[in-house]
């Protein structure tokens, strides 16, 4: 594991637009070093000394001072820039938030920040390999066109990533019954069935 | 959501600890403990939990996280998660009304995270209570009255209800285990102590606010499910308005201990149509000595909702409820039991 300490007090780089850029070139080269976190939005409440700890996300180590309030969601977004998760309910019903949390698909709305530490996560930017190789789920997720608007498929991705590694993938049933907690409001569900079950048959979890 | 202190205790006897100093200063500290945090991050963000301390549990998640199927008993630690022990074989095969329930409560992602002690704990899922900007919910604020009673209330209680709060327990897991005659092993400032698992919830009545018997600062830190002649007998059968990811609009939990047709012994807990978890007594005592047929199934399920009391909008429960409850009993009855 990469143990780089990454302070929060650092400049923002300007990583979103990197991003862009490379997602028109047709790859996603992931490079955690380039994420480096912005400074706390929000105040801390008087007398509360919101002591850093270590967020442990894509195999590298950040070190955050968040206020207490502060979600794994709005962690990842607001302070490391990883923009991949989504905030769609942010009251878990939806599933765009979700991320991997030791290798479990969780949701990150409704978890502190400051509860995941010593536990690692996995963001739809930890995917692909650092050549930009894109992760086999996503891979089929784009042969099936399993997407429109594309907004809820980062916690799709992940959540198809989770369904097959419990063992939940086998049948067409099983998948829509253990995908429910992920809504996608274009309905693209029937292809993104036939994406888990191509990655699935690839072995892939 | 309102700003609050933060304590991550690295062990259950700091925690409680913790909890018992701040009780000792003011016995209505606003003090919670965060566990999967699936119900009180949520209820936070609504406004409607308004904690100014959170003791955050999940370093002791390692603790208590087991899941022991035995030939006794089955022993489940409170932050065991939801989705381990739905998908423990040992558990599928003597303790089905267990896995079943969880298996079919929340989404997979949800059932990750959620641990079985702040599963039963949950809160209900009333709108006129998650909402704030009703004023009247007897719950959320002792006194001010219920916006439910003269409200949509499609999906309320008809069974343990009283003029100050219809609110529907939302929870599966809880039916199972009041079926099966669980019992709780807490802990808490004044030490260790056993429950069994119906005395834990409470009728509305005059006080909707207060739902459970836990002492101030106590915690569910175990769960334990005798095995009986009718564990293995046993399953949860939901209805929803939808098929997935939803709660139930009536439920039920049955275990069976069969002579033949004969029902020698029957367990009886409904849920989606009750204010608590709830457990069909005059049901199971219907059954008990006589042969199962659809007639005793269907005279057993109107003994359950006899006590029924629809409001405007879902007398329906009580037809569907029965019919739940009258397929459960015929389904636990037909099923195979290895020897």
């Amino acid at each position: 594991m990469d143990t780089e300490k990454h302070d929060t007090t650092a400049p923002s780089s300007n990583r979103r637009r990197f991003l862009v850029g490379s997602a028109l070139s047709g790859t996603v080269p992931f490079l955690p070093h380039e994420a480096e976190a912005r400074a706390p939005l929000a105040a801390r409440p008087p007398g509360d000394a919101a002591p850093g700890f270590a967020l442990h996300v894509n195999a590298h180590v950040y070190q955050v001072a968040l206020d207490p309030r502060t979600t794994l969601l709005d962690a990842l977004r607001e302070h490391l820039d990883l923009t991949g998760v989504k905030k769609g309910c942010d009251h878990g019903q939806c599933g765009a938030c979700t991320v991997l949390v030791e290798g479990r698909r969780e949701l990150s709305c409704l978890s502190l920040a400051a509860s995941m530490q010593g536990r690692e996560v996995t963001t739809i930017e930890g995917l692909a390999t650092p050549d930009g190789r894109l992760h086999p789920m996503q891979q089929a997720f784009m042969n099936h066109d399993a997407f429109q608007c594309g907004y809820c498929t980062p916690g799709q991705i992940l959540s198809a990533i989770g369904c097959i590694r419990e063992g939940h993938a086998g049948t067409p049933v099983d998948i829509r019954e253990y995908m429910s907690g992920n809504l996608c409001r274009c309905a693209a569900y029937p292809n993104i069935v036939a994406a888990i079950e191509q990655a699935r048959d690839q072995g892939e979890g | 959501m309102r700003s609050f202190q933060y304590s991550r205790p690295s062990s259950l006897t700091a925690a409680a600890g913790e909890m018992g100093g701040l009780l000792a200063q003011d016995p209505d500290a606003p003090a919670a403990y965060l566990a999967g945090g699936t119900t009180l991050l949520d209820l936070m963000k609504l406004d409607v939990a308004r904690p100014e301390r959170v003791i955050d549990l999940s370093a002791l998640r390692g603790e208590l996280g087991h899941v022991h199927p035995g030939a006794t008993e089955l022993r489940l630690g409170a932050f065991a998660r939801m989705a381990e022990v739905a998908a423990h074989p040992g558990v599928i095969a003597d303790y089905p009304v267990i896995a079943q329930s969880l298996a079919l409560a929340a989404s997979a992602q949800l059932r990750n995270m959620a641990s079985l002690g702040g599963n039963v704990l949950q809160r209900t899922r009333c709108s006129y209570f998650r909402d704030p900007s009703w004023a009247a919910c007897n719950k959320r604020t002792p006194g001010s009255g219920c916006a439910a009673l003269g409200g949509v209330n499609r999906a309320h209680a008809v069974l343990g209800t009283s003029e100050h709060c219809i609110a529907t327990y939302p929870g599966d897991f809880a039916q199972a285990l009041l079926a099966l005659d669980a019992t709780l092993v807490l802990a808490g400032p004044q030490g260790s102590r056993t429950l069994p698992f119906g005395s834990l919830h409470q009728l509305p009545a005059a006080t909707p606010h207060r739902e459970t018997t836990l002492l101030p600062g106590e915690l569910i830190t175990e769960f334990v499910i005798p095995a009986r002649a009718w564990t293995r007998r046993s399953l949860y059968l939901k209805v929803r308005d939808r098929e997935s990811y939803e709660f139930a609009v009536a439920s039920a939990a049955v275990a069976l201990d069969l002579d033949g047709d004969v029902v020698r012994e029957a367990r009886i807990a409904l849920g989606g149509v009750a204010t608590i978890p709830w457990r069909a007594h005059g049901a199971e005592d219907a059954l008990r000595g006589l042969t199962l047929t659809e007639t005793l199934a269907w005279t057993a399920a109107e003994n359950a909702f006899a006590a029924a009391r629809p409001q405007t909008h879902n007398a329906f429960k009580i037809d569907l409820g029965q019919a739940a409850l009258m397929r459960a009993l015929l389904q636990a009855a037909s099923l195979e039991i290895r020897p």
